[in-house]
């Protein structure tokens, strides 16, 4: 398998990084970089658990070769919280009891972080629109869109 | 000696919403799950060539060429494993033995240094079947025209409560015969007749199972695993694999949901078989979201002949119940779902003449197990929407109906046990007022019909008579609290409610509490397992316990240095205190060091550990031909869940408008997080309800993606759900606690089904009430075109 080398941002942090040109973004992340909190639900783009920002817009980050990533900007779960402090929306949706087993909540973090970004006060139905992707089995949706609704006061 | 620490106003962590003790990992990202373990360079990847025929005999298996490919560690086939496991009736192994009995069942595995070389090895394995009849319909399974899936049956190993049928595919046959119901039909002034066809679901936990297994030289095996029960795994691979369960130690880090399907063993006993031939490296296995869809547990399919009747006042006199559960290829954990449904067969309602047939039969189809309701959901699908339509045949309004006919205190219920006070009333007013259910209301648009359903539960924990929960507590020198214990954060938030337990137990605060995690069996206590709904109570009895018996030991080790009665002491926000003498210390280095008694006299005390244990004793095994004994379970929770819903005309597609569900939870020892497990597990019943269905034909999954195989996502949850919750205290739970994990998903099906006949006047035969099935019925019916 050729390799090919990628420079990137993840997380505020310039990185370089050689990957086999068949790894996926998800892979990378996990796999050399040790960014464990995005998770593999599902490798085909349909359960939202590896969502990221990449330029700013959510991905399933299954579904992006890490090749394309050359030169990009990358924010995952990890890069929320700064200096220990919590961002809004994992705040307001860790009050609102929209965490149950947690393995979807990075995803979600992801998606309403950038929901928020582009609609600073979403509708209900907006919230739920821009979670479409993010499936959750634990909790019915219901705290986490209070959660981000919550996250859009603050 | 005043200290500000006790002089605080002690608030008691039972009943109050506290957060979650896992949540700050959870929303970082940090929170370590099975998948997220490093074992670096050495880890072998796992995989396993599995069946593509539903039944075939296997008539050779040639591994040479897959064992030469380069980077090819082992390979592994039946051969090498022949015992047999399981939890209740041991009918399984690890790979197919000399016949594989449906499509996935693993045959053989290969570890190797890479996914790739280990797939392509698998490719390279040379299986020859001979093709058998196969059966796909449990009815006909059951019946002595069908080929036998396990000619074997007599020979397996099967506790004492469950009734295999050697000779044929039935793996268990559950009777109730109480009363007598021949004779009470004569008497009923109605009867309903209806059956139910309930398809195959999966759990669909967001993650897929994963396992890691490593063998030392000297044949100890670690296994790491997303898993709900470590013991049984331990105890049930380690007879398996021909080692001690001291020799094998199970490591679970947190579940990315289970919903059952992490329970008992499944595949992590594949990377456990395939390490003990290459020591000294580990072997993980992670099941693609393909392979979770159909190789592991799924809910079993049932066909259920449901007839009931009534006098003319409405009192129910008779139901009778017959129930085929397609159970699939293996029985082994399923065969106790089938026990469970025919115990509780008559559902929350006070019957006096019952006549059951839960049976389980042998299919070639995926491997039902355990899963969130074990039973009841399918059970109450049948009986609940067969007794709304006996309500109105006898011109019964139906929360009237439901009233009159529901279980009570002092009631003797289908199996002959006493009923235990329960708020089922109060939980079907909740649930009538909550959705107006007596108001009929008009459709928002004329293109929609409206309707209004409801529907009641119960369920007990369905386990093994005796199963067992143990917990420590310690203190460290800065007197703060570890407990230890053997059951799972699953999501649930059990992790969170046993640390309010602990710390009200001993008197300390809430926060001043941690669990030790991850669950790992050479140092947490043990648990049978995290199923069941039993965690709250049984664990929690033993957490009480075991943080009673510290606080007891503490107290004793102060009142014999202040010469003191311990009667008169107490532990107030973490600072032992004397009522009589007014004299105060904190528990830090107290716990670890003791007291110095007087006068240069020594010293008293020492490290202070909890324990506790806690097991019900009281079960009794019923009798084979009438389903009759003294008590068959612990105790039910009861519930009752209610939909108001429109349809639309044009394309059959269901709108919620509101919906409520209301459960006796015994008391609330987070009442935020109870209300947490209600929402959950309505929308899965709701998702089960509208889209989910494993779609079989000729025993192949047609539907093993997120695309084809749909669960509720967020938009479709826009609706208000009303959670009023019910607390009709538990005698042996603590604090009054009883469970409620499964339950919320038990009655949704039965309670749109009602919906639906109620906007419609169609009874459907089963879910899922898909907008085109919900259409075509319609369509039939003259009421759209």
């Amino acid at each position: 398998m050729a390799y090919q080398r990628i420079t990137l941002t993840v997380n505020d942090l310039t990185e370089t990084v050689d990957v086999p040109q068949n790894m996926t973004l998800l892979q990378m992340l996990r796999q050399k970089l040790s960014l464990t909190g995005t998770k593999n639900g599902c490798s085909a783009g349909e359960c939202g658990a590896c969502t990221v920002l990449m330029n700013g817009e959510p991905v399933n980050s299954c579904m992006v070769l890490a090749a394309e990533c050359e030169g990009a900007t990358i924010v995952t779960v990890e890069g929320l919280a700064k200096n220990g402090k919590l961002s809004k929306v994992q705040e307001a949706v860790a009050k609102a009891g929209g965490v149950q087993c947690g393995f979807c909540t990075p995803g979600m973090m992801i998606s309403a972080t950038a929901l928020l970004e582009r609609n600073p006060n979403p509708s209900d139905d907006e919230i739920r629109q821009a979670i479409v992707g993010n499936l959750c089995r634990c909790t019915g949706y219901f705290r986490i869109v209070n959660g981000i609704k919550e996250a859009a006061k603050m | 000696m005043a200290n500000a620490k006790s002089k605080e106003k002690p608030s008691s962590p039972i009943g109050a919403s506290l957060q979650r003790n896992d949540v700050y990992e959870k929303v970082t990202g940090s929170a370590i799950y099975v998948d997220d373990l490093q074992f670096g360079n050495r880890l072998l990847y796992a995989h396993v060539l599995r069946s593509p025929h539903p039944h075939a005999l296997i008539k050779s298996i040639d591994t040479s060429k897959a064992e030469k490919l380069p980077g090819v560690k082992v390979v592994v086939t039946g051969k090498d494993f022949p015992e047999r496991m399981g939890l209740y009736l041991k009918d399984k192994t690890i790979f197919a033995l000399d016949r594989v009995r449906f499509i996935g069942e693993p045959v053989a595995a290969v570890a190797a240094v890479s996914e790739e070389i280990a797939m392509k090895a698998c490719d390279l394995i040379e299986v020859e079947y001979e093709i058998l009849e196969a059966v796909f319909d449990a009815e006909y399974g059951a019946s002595d025209k069908a080929p036998l899936i396990h000619p074997q049956l007599g020979e397996y190993y099967c506790p004492n409560y469950l009734f295999p049928k050697p000779g044929t595919n039935i793996s268990n046959h559950f009777k109730i015969r109480r009363g007598n119901c021949e004779a009470a039909w004569k008497e009923c002034a109605y009867i309903v007749e209806r059956t139910f066809h309930i398809p195959h679901i999966q759990h669909v936990p967001i993650e897929t199972h994963g396992a890691i297994a490593l063998m030392d030289e000297k044949g100890k095996m670690t296994i790491w695993a997303s898993s709900q029960s470590p013991f049984a795994q331990r105890n049930i691979i380690a007879q398996a694999l021909h080692i001690t369960q001291t020799d094998l130690r199970v490591i679970a880090p947190l579940v990315g949901g289970g919903f059952g399907s992490k329970a008992g063993v499944t595949m992590e006993a594949i990377p456990a078989a395939l390490a003990t031939k290459c020591k000294g490296w580990p072997v993980k296995l992670m099941l693609t979201r393909e392979e979770e869809f159909f190789t592991n547990f799924v809910r079993q399919g049932l066909t259920t002949h449901v007839k009931v009747g009534c006098d003319k006042d409405g009192n129910i006199l008779a139901l009778k119940n017959v129930m085929y559960w397609d159970a699939g290829a293996s029985t082994e954990y399923g065969a106790n779902v089938v026990r469970a449904a025919g115990y509780s067969s008559s559902g929350p309602y006070d019957i006096p003449n019952i006549e059951t047939d839960s049976i389980c039969v042998y299919t070639n189809h995926p491997i039902g197990g355990a899963y969130r309701g074990f039973g009841m959901s399918e059970l109450h699908t049948g009986i609940d929407q067969a007794i709304d339509e006996l309500a109105e045949k006898a011109g019964f309004d139906k929360v009237t109906f439901l009233k009159k006919n529901a279980i009570s205190e002092g009631d003797i219920i289908v199996t002959g046990m006493k009923m235990h006070a329960n708020g089922i009333q109060e939980c079907i007013d909740n649930v009538a007022k909550s959705i107006e259910f007596s108001k009929k209301e008009e459709p928002t648009s004329p293109d929609r019909v409206r309707g209004k359903g409801i529907a009641i539960m119960w369920k007990a924990p369905a386990t093994s008579p005796n199963p067992g929960s143990s917990a420590w507590v310690e203190l460290a020198e800065d007197g703060k609290v570890t407990v230890g214990l053997g059951g799972q954060e699953l999501g649930q938030g059990t992790f969170t409610v046993m640390a309010q337990m602990a710390a009200a137990a001993l008197g300390v605060k809430y926060e001043d509490v941690r669990i030790a995690g991850p669950i790992d069996t050479q140092y947490s206590p043990y648990e049978w397992q995290t199923v069941a709904s039993r965690l709250t109570w049984s664990m929690g009895n033993a957490v009480r316990a075991a943080a009673a018996d510290a606080r007891r030991q503490i107290l004793d080790v102060v009142a014999e240095a202040w010469k003191e009665n311990p009667e008169d002491l107490d532990i107030v926000n973490g600072v032992v205190v004397s009522y009589k003498s007014e004299k105060e210390t904190p528990l830090a280095n107290l716990v670890i060091y003791g007291l110095p008694r007087e006068n240069n006299g020594g010293w008293i005390g020492g490290p202070i550990v909890g324990r506790g244990s806690f097991m019900p004793q009281y079960i009794t095994n019923l009798d084979l031909e009438t389903g009759q004994g003294p008590r068959a379970v612990v105790h039910y929770t009861v519930g009752c869940e209610g939909l108001d819903i429109e349809i639309d005309k044009n394309t059959g597609k269901i709108h919620v408008v509101k919906a409520a569900a209301s459960f006796d939870v015994g008391k609330a020892i987070n009442p935020e997080l109870v209300k947490g497990q209600i929402e959950g597990g309505f929308v899965q019943g709701l998702s089960s309800a509208l889209f989910e269905e494993i779609r079989l034909r000729n025993g192949v999954m047609t539907n093993p993606s997120f695309v084809d195989y749909r669960i509720a996502t967020a938009p479709d949850v826009n609706f208000p759900l009303d959670v009023p919750f019910v607390e009709v205290p538990q005698d042996d739970g603590p604090w009054g606690a009883r469970g409620v994990g499964e339950h919320p998903m038990v009655p949704t099906i039965a309670a749109l089904g009602n919906a639906i006949y109620n906007a419609t006047g169609i009874r459907l035969d089963g879910p899922p009430y898909s907008a085109e099935k919900v259409y075509l019925a319609m369509y039939d019916a003259g009421l759209t075109k």
